[in-house]
């Protein structure tokens, strides 16, 4: 079971990388990838870089162009797969459909991995997608729970699966959410960024410190209450006159308490979240997360989350906790 | 250009639903889409009422679609799905990859809004597959419709979602059982309580989504009636209406009138916000926010309210 770290800029590559990442992934500078935020990405020079240095340290690099081809500029999205095969990635992250069609007529040797924004929840839809394009990996969306995840893998012949291991956790089903774009005209599909940071708005104000997304509240916070960006799912709104998070709370997704069921299901790979956040933080996770992992890999019957671990990993959290998502009925 | 009423998509009483159907036969609507797009667990009508009333309409005229469900988790619901498409005699909306995977095998089918059609090579692959219509998505604007007609593929007519709160995200999780303090297995169907969806309000009273069980939905009530002219000077076949509990017999004439040229636009959206579950909004059309509600020739000028 690989563990596949992120990679927003060379330096987060290199900490994944040393701190034992069995592969990163990361996107070019521009609207072709799911985290397209004001510094972060990579320059096709940086990639290449990135590429010899994960290569050096024995982990494969994947190159994520996931976002949908917007119309009449399909010939950008088919560069950005031509830059990624230029700098020697070993697989394509992709969602578009013609995308997947132009990387598997043009690139038949370079891998290709259904993104999670490609919105695959079912053996039939993954299938049907490695007939057409010879997917070779899905990244799976959070909204399967366990043994869900077991039947889709049982299902599956030809085709790997990958799913989120840590990280901010998507309450949506990826690549169908169009809440960030209702608010603020950017979504993940169109321009790779939800809830983007050009729309917040922070302000001290009799009421508390309230935080805006293209001027609609989002969250208000009292005196002591810690804030946290302000991604739109995860704001408190008022149902029924009562305010509370009515989508979800400020809250991490990790699966290191369920590592071996994971691996005795027969995922290839535990996908860490971050692409947005510093070497710092990624060190640490990916440091935590191979412990966790080895410590899976050697004995997994014996196997239970150490309490160090979980909590280097707690403070790490949005909110400072975690949560199994989807994975666990509870959380429906 | 011809007139869709799109899939319901709120869970309304059975009793209710049959009457709100029964009289869409009388009405100038040219496809109905019929079937439950949200939740598996919804029984008000089986897949057997559901035929009932496609042959009902098709007897009464109309062109009947069946739609799919959007997200499929457990595999009972592909197997549904698969049953489904195989034994239609009607053509079907495939709302996810699953379903198109098996309506490719029979062609002729419907590609939904949900499928992520952003430009024109995916457009293509569809129409190789088997698609005869596609729906845009739903923040799709103007410009990027505008550059998909020109390259748009022979064969294939495009829909466009012109009425209605916008279903614009997807969960495994229940927003409404939720909202109830209710865990999704134990729901008890609480949605039947919401037939437009249930508003969800910022801090300070600002409508922003309406939930409506895994669903979220946008708070305004999309309106392209307006941009009629547009819509059929770009070649945009069908014009999708979706249901809501109220005065859709208005909101029905209303575009078929301004369709005919019978009404004026401004004048007829101005009619419409009375019909209308909550304020009307059009921003994704002229490539802004989808919550803003913008005027003719307003392309720089966005404004809430």
């Amino acid at each position: 079971m690989e563990l596949v770290c992120p990679a927003g800029s060379l330096p987060a590559l290199k900490a994944a990388v040393d701190n034992g990442a069995d592969a990163v992934y990361l996107g070019f500078r521009d609207a072709t990838n799911a985290r397209n935020f004001p510094g972060l990405n990579f320059s096709p020079e940086e990639a290449a870089r990135g590429v010899d240095y994960a290569h050096r340290g024995g982990a494969k690099v994947f190159a994520a162009i996931n976002t949908y081809a917007q119309p009449g500029q399909v010939e950008r999205w088919r560069a950005g797969v031509e830059r990624a095969g230029a700098v020697g990635a070993d697989a394509l992250i992709v969602a578009d459909v013609g995308l997947l069609g132009f990387a598997a007529a043009h690139y038949p040797s370079l891998r290709l991995h259904l993104s999670v924004q490609g919105s695959a929840t079912t053996p039939a839809a993954i299938q049907f997608l490695h007939e057409q394009f010879r997917i070779q990996r899905v990244i799976l969306p959070r909204v399967l729970s366990l043994a869900q995840v077991r039947r889709v893998l049982g299902e599956l012949r030809d085709v790997e699966v990958e799913v989120f291991g840590f990280g901010s956790l998507c309450v949506m089903v990826e690549g169908r959410c169009m809440l960030s774009s209702y608010l603020t005209g950017e979504s993940p599909n169109m321009s790779g960024a939800c809830s983007p940071a050009k729309a917040v708005r922070w302000a001290e104000t009799p009421a508390g410190r309230e935080v805006r997304l293209n001027q609609v509240l989002i969250d208000r916070y009292g005196a002591h209450q810690a804030a946290g960006y302000p991604v739109l799912c995860k704001g408190r709104f008022a149902v029924d006159g009562r305010v509370d998070y009515a989508l979800e709370e400020p809250t991490s997704l990790s699966v290191i308490d369920i590592l071996p069921q994971l691996m005795e299901a027969g995922v290839a790979g535990i996908k860490i979240e971050g692409r947005q956040r510093s070497p710092a933080y990624v060190a640490e996770v990916v440091a935590v997360m191979r412990a966790a992992l080895d410590q899976c890999l050697r004995d997994p019957e014996g196997y239970a989350p150490d309490a160090g671990l979980t909590a280097r990993l707690d403070r790490l959290a949005e909110g400072r906790t975690h949560t199994l998502g989807a994975l666990e009925r509870a959380w429906l | 250009m011809r007139i869709a009423l799109g899939p319901l998509l709120y869970l309304w009483p059975r009793a209710r639903t049959l009457e709100f159907y029964a009289q869409v036969r009388d009405w100038p609507v040219d496809i109905v889409y019929l079937g439950e797009t949200v939740c598996a667990k919804r029984r008000e009508l089986r897949p057997k009422d559901w035929l009932a009333l496609a042959n009902d309409l098709a007897g009464a005229g109309k062109e009947v679609v069946l739609s799919t469900l959007v997200l499929l988790e457990a595999g009972s619901e592909l197997g549904e799905m698969r049953r489904l498409v195989n034994s239609s005699a009607y053509p079907v909306e495939a709302n996810d990859m699953s379903a198109v995977s098996v309506a490719a095998q029979k062609g002729g089918f419907v590609a939904g809004p949900h499928l992520n059609v952003y430009n024109e090579a995916t457009l293509a692959t569809l129409r190789t597959w088997g698609a005869v219509r596609w729906v845009a998505p739903l923040e799709m604007g103007r410009k990027g419709l505008e550059a998909l007609q020109a390259s748009r593929p022979g064969g294939l007519e495009t829909e466009v979602f012109a009425y209605g709160r916008m279903p614009l995200a997807f969960s495994a999780r229940c927003f409404t059982a939720r909202a109830e303090a209710l865990a999704k297995d134990q729901c008890a169907f609480r949605c039947i309580q919401d037939p437009d969806g249930r508003p969800v309000l910022t801090q300070e009273d600002e409508l922003v989504f309406a939930v409506n069980g895994i669903q979220t939905q946008s708070g305004r009530v999309c309106s392209l009636l307006s941009q009629i002219e547009p819509l059929r000077a770009m070649g945009i076949d069908v014009v999708r209406l979706s249901p809501h509990s109220q005065g859709m017999r208005q909101v029905v004439a209303l575009f078929h009138d301004v369709i005919d040229g019978v009404r004026l636009p401004a004048e007829a959206e101005r009619a419409l916000a009375d019909s209308a579950p909550a304020p009307l909004c059009n921003g994704y059309w002229y490539g802004h926010a989808g919550m803003v509600s913008l005027h003719p020739g307003g392309e720089h000028a966005a404004q809430r309210a």
